[in-house]
């Protein structure tokens, strides 16, 4: 039962903070509604039994990725409200465009076949131990690609931040 | 016990299209860049989710192994991202992507 509303409670605040996130205009607020988003994600991840997913979801993103966001915000003194007003039937439009992306997904997947669970249920499944086993045995090619991308994504960002390129 | 054996996956479903939804928004409703990068992160998010529900739901780790790769990916699409919204700033002093309307040519 106390499951259910700790579900409920942590999917609201994921999307009040996900609205907050777009909806406010200082791009420092948005910053720390999407950390708290991802803290509300991170919530759901332990529900789930997916307990190490939870630990690298909350260092990657909130402790990595939203650190990077804050310093180039910070670096380009954008902490202020200075965003140019948008049209505003272009704003009414972006509204109605995503609101009928959101009824297209609900409508087709409200009615959709469920696919029964045909395995018996395992609350390992999260831990790092399994983990661990099918990121080296069945993904160790994609694991190694990834470093070669994570590699040149590193060599790319150096490149661009570099003052002038001779 | 989990909250798979409780919720149904359709919630989990439904929740996961709420907040990629509100990702789209983002990037179709504000004009600042550094925002609309912030969308796609939520967006990515969103899968995330649905794939670790999927994941416990029919207790298969694969799943929560694809959601390790979304965040590499996403880490390096942040660093180069931002390092090329950097250099636009250098240029034309704003992050507003209005400004770059200048690549139509």
């Amino acid at each position: 039962m106390i499951t259910q509303y700790v579900f409920y409670f942590l999917s609201f605040l994921a999307i009040m903070f996900g609205l907050m996130v777009v909806l406010s205009k200082n791009p420092i607020h948005s910053v720390l509604y999407l950390v708290l988003t991802f803290f509300a994600i991170a919530g759901h991840y332990v529900l789930l039994n997916a307990q190490f997913l939870a630990a690298v979801h909350i260092i990657v993103y909130a402790g990595a990725i939203m650190v990077l966001f804050l310093f180039v915000i910070m670096l380009l003194n954008l902490n202020k409200e200075t965003e140019p007003h948008k049209n505003v039937w272009l704003k009414l439009s972006a509204a109605v465009a995503s609101g009928l992306l959101l009824v297209v997904l609900v409508g087709s997947l409200k009615n959709a076949e469920m696919i029964a669970a045909t395995n018996t249920f395992d609350p390992n499944v999260g831990l790092i131990e399994n983990l661990g086993k099918t990121l080296f045995k069945e993904f160790l090619l994609p694991f190694e690609v990834a470093s070669l991308l994570l590699l040149g994504a590193m060599v790319g960002a150096v490149l661009l931040g570099k003052k002038s390129i001779k | 016990m989990s909250a798979i054996q409780i919720i149904p996956i359709n919630w989990y479903i439904l929740l996961s299209a709420v907040l990629f939804t509100i990702g789209v928004l983002g990037v179709l409703f504000r004009r600042n860049a550094i925002i609309i990068f912030m969308s796609v992160e939520l967006m990515l998010n969103a899968v995330n989710l649905l794939l670790v529900a999927f994941s416990t739901y029919l207790s298969d780790s694969a799943g929560q192994v694809f959601v390790f790769f979304i965040m590499a990916v996403a880490a390096a699409e942040v660093a180069v991202g931002l390092a090329i919204l950097m250099s636009v700033y250098r240029n034309t002093k704003s992050t507003d992507i209005y400004m770059l309307n200048k690549l139509k040519g």
